[in-house]
């Protein structure tokens, strides 16, 4: 017989059709009992139903020409209405031939956020960028901006004081009085400041008209709003949840108190509070911006919670991680400074994003103060009377932004999370 | 750890001063021109009476209260900063000084003017709370709504209002409570319920605006009765009867220029006029302006830049806006109506 092959030769065939490629994918996994076939069946009518009149509304009888509202009544999504209010929305009541400088401001606070992301960056170069990114948004967005003799001492101030507890026994004698030298500039300046022996100078940089903050409003507003408020409180808690673990009783009792206060109001009343309680205590005549107000109020709130994320971070540490600081020598600010928190930060980095995430969306909560957020001023551009009924168009369209942001944030953690834990992944 | 606190809490301090702004103690009049501009609290967005617009410039029947009183004061009707306030704010922020005036549909009761410190100047709009109903319910007038199901707004005047009204009459309803407008319009239009119950001028503009597409306006009515009274108007501080004063009469001189018949378009021609009213209140026989501590053409600048209170009307919530709300009680005295203004003399 020559039917059969030759032992050794024997031909592979392949599987059967219904068992490869996308076939062999859905019966796998789609209509592997008749059970599931069923379930099948009825998901993927239910989901087409859904899909279908959904692109029937937002695709197919949908309005983009409209001039007024009740030209877009009784058809599909009205975008027309978006066409006509992207401006409001995106840069709310800001004087509509100036809306270039929200843009940029914008790019601006964006490109910072992107580098910031940016690993390689984490080094000096933050302070570059965040100096130089703020000092661009907040001259495009007021136009003009007065920096005062006294902010120059407190920087110097600062930079002084952090070198020279951070640096101690590490730095050399010049460098050592170089810090020296600069916070003892910045502390007599300020206290002549004080005094009124120093004058008012400062810095005025004026190329355009100045706008108020009361004028601001939409993705600008969102945007610093939530970064500066993280940006700030990030350190804040870093301070508050080192004073948690502290071994002075005072320092202790107090952030404990503070945390524990600002989490246990929610962030309207903290809100409120800042916007209509706040003047009441003020003495009268003096009152503070309320954009400024609406920002510390989170910065306080996002502080306290930032803290806690921290504080756990800080308790997974291996104590052999304090103890060999200190054999080393270093003090309390190089021992936290140089060991503890870079490991401990690496730790919270997927619970910190998560924080983040909630505090870009929480910042919306400041229309209740009459602070014209991105939501607020989409929300103006709904009570025109002239394109009234329209809400699902708007509300879809603040959502799709939203969702831009906070998915590229949760995309990039998830990229940073596997980054960092490089050296410890098997 | 120590060290660096003080340097912190120093450097914070430091900031804090630097930024802190003073604002003018004493009289508001003096406050106000020696900035150059009125803070004018408005609301954060009701149609008709206060929005930002496409071009993100407020508009609105309150917001021309507040360009009048700017024209009077400095003879140019953009000199307002205008500051957004929601309902809770919006005492607080008049208190504290951080806006000069109101004008966001405040309504005036005796508290208000007495106790909370503030003078109200005069009424913008008469508001009143009303019935709006499907027509195919039948229904003609509010006394036969007895077992109907009523769409209110929650922990508003206009829920308590709805209550006692019910009572009074000895009938009975059943709320459905519902907080966002946009949701009690749908569940309206949608017949989860049979009434809908708000101010009457909202009424008008959800009538007018947001009738789901195979109904119209005529599928639906607005009951004659009005329930309450809501009479919507701007508020000052107490301090400066000066600055009410101006306040005042920048309404009053509205009204009084559209009883006299001088509009946006036919005011210079007017100044010729030979009627020794007209004159008074335009200023060319001077006087008035003087009276009240404003330059003599006040009253020019307000109908010049603004309009009267009738040209107004007619283009933020009247019949030349979407809202076509009646003129009603808010009409001149003259035609029925309530506005009313003193003379000007």
């Amino acid at each position: 017989m020559t039917d059969s092959l030759p032992t050794g030769e024997r031909r592979q065939l392949a599987p059967p059709l219904v068992e490869r490629g996308a076939l062999g994918w859905m019966r796998r996994n789609l209509f592997s009992s008749w059970v599931n076939g069923i379930i099948t069946v009825v998901l993927v009518v239910f989901v087409g139903s859904i899909l279908s009149s959904f692109l029937e509304w937002a695709v197919f009888t949908a309005n983009i020409t409209a001039e007024t509202g009740s030209e877009c009544h009784g058809q599909g999504a009205c975008w027309a209405l978006i066409i006509e209010k992207y401006r409001l929305i995106f840069f709310g009541t800001f004087p509509y031939e100036q809306q270039w400088r929200p843009l940029v401001a914008s790019i601006t606070l964006l490109a910072m956020l992107v580098l910031t992301s940016d690993r390689r960056m984490w080094n000096w170069r933050l302070l570059v960028i965040w100096t130089v990114g703020s000092f661009i948004t907040f001259l495009m967005m007021f136009g003009q901006i007065h920096l005062p003799i006294s902010l120059f001492l407190a920087i110097a101030l600062l930079v002084g004081g952090i070198g020279m507890s951070l640096r101690k026994a590490i730095a050399d004698t010049g460098e050592m009085n170089a810090y020296r030298f600069l916070a003892a500039i910045g502390l007599i300046g300020l206290a002549l400041r004080i005094a009124g022996v120093l004058p008012a100078w400062s810095l005025d940089i004026e190329p355009l008209s100045y706008v108020e903050t009361g004028l601001w409003g939409g993705i600008p507003v969102t945007l610093i709003l939530a970064s500066y408020g993280l940006v700030f409180a990030f350190p804040y808690g870093i301070l508050l949840a080192l004073g948690r673990r502290s071994d002075l009783p005072l320092i202790r009792a107090l952030c404990v108190g503070f945390i524990e206060l600002i989490r246990g109001v929610p962030l309207i009343s903290l809100l409120i509070m800042a916007s209509v309680m706040l003047p009441l205590f003020l003495p009268s005549g003096v009152t503070f911006d309320k954009f400024l107000r609406a920002q510390v109020a989170i910065i306080l709130f996002a502080g306290a919670y930032i803290a806690e994320v921290i504080r756990g971070g800080l308790q997974s540490l291996p104590k052999g991680q304090y103890e060999a600081a200190e054999a080393l020598g270093f003090n309390y600010v190089q021992k936290t400074a140089l060991i503890i928190l870079p490991q401990a930060l690496r730790v919270v980095i997927p619970p910190l994003i998560n924080t983040f995430l909630g505090f870009f969306k929480d910042t919306s909560l400041v229309l209740i103060i009459g602070i014209f957020d991105f939501l607020n001023t989409a929300n103006q551009a709904l009570v025109d009377p002239n394109w009234a009924g329209f809400p699902a168009e708007i509300y879809m369209f603040a959502a799709l932004i939203y969702f831009i942001f906070c998915y590229s944030v949760s995309r990039y953690s998830k990229h940073l999370e596997v980054e960092l834990n490089r050296g410890t992944r098997r | 750890m120590r060290k660096v606190m003080m340097v912190a809490t120093a450097g914070i301090a430091a900031v804090v001063l630097g930024t802190a702004g003073t604002a003018y103690a004493g009289k508001e009049l003096d406050a106000i021109k020696a900035r150059g501009q009125l803070l004018c609290g408005v609301g954060t967005g009701t149609a008709g009476f206060h929005l930002a617009n496409t071009q993100g410039k407020w508009v609105g029947l309150n917001v021309d209260v507040c360009r009048a009183v700017s024209a009077a004061i400095f003879g140019d009707a953009d000199k307002v900063k205008y500051v957004p306030l929601t309902s809770q704010q919006r005492f607080t922020a008049l208190q504290s000084g951080e806006v000069d005036m109101l004008s966001n549909n405040t309504t005036w009761t005796l508290t208000r003017d007495t106790a909370l410190g503030f003078d109200f100047t005069g009424v913008t709009y008469y508001d009143g709370q009303g019935f709006m109903v499907p027509k195919k319910l039948g229904v003609k007038n509010a006394k036969e709504l007895n077992g109907a199901t009523v769409c209110v707004a929650p922990g508003t005047t206009t829920e308590l209002n709805l209550a006692d009204y019910f009572r009074a009459n000895k009938m009975t309803f059943k709320p459905v409570v519902i907080e966002k407008v946009d949701e009690i319009r749908s569940a309206f239009f949608s017949g989860r319920c049979d009434v809908y119950t708000t101010d009457a001028s909202s009424l008008a503009a959800t009538r007018a605006a947001n009738v789901p597409a195979p109904l119209t306006i005529e599928d639906f009515v607005i009951l004659p009765e009005i329930i309450s009274k809501e009479p919507l108007g701007p508020v000052v501080r107490h301090g400066d009867s000066q600055f009410a004063d101006i306040v005042r009469w920048a309404l009053f001189a509205m009204v009084e220029a559209e009883e006299y018949g001088i509009t946006s378009k036919n005011v210079d021609e007017m100044l010729k006029s030979d009627n020794p009213t007209i004159k008074r209140i335009l200023g060319t026989t001077p006087g008035m302006g003087k009276a009240l501590g404003v330059a003599d053409n006040w009253v020019y600048q307000i109908i010049k830049q603004v309009g009267n209170y009738g040209e107004s009307f007619d283009r933020n919530v009247g019949p030349g806006s979407p809202l076509k709300i009646e003129r009603g009680q808010n009409a001149l005295w003259t035609k029925g109506g309530l506005q009313y203004a003193p003379p000007i003399r």
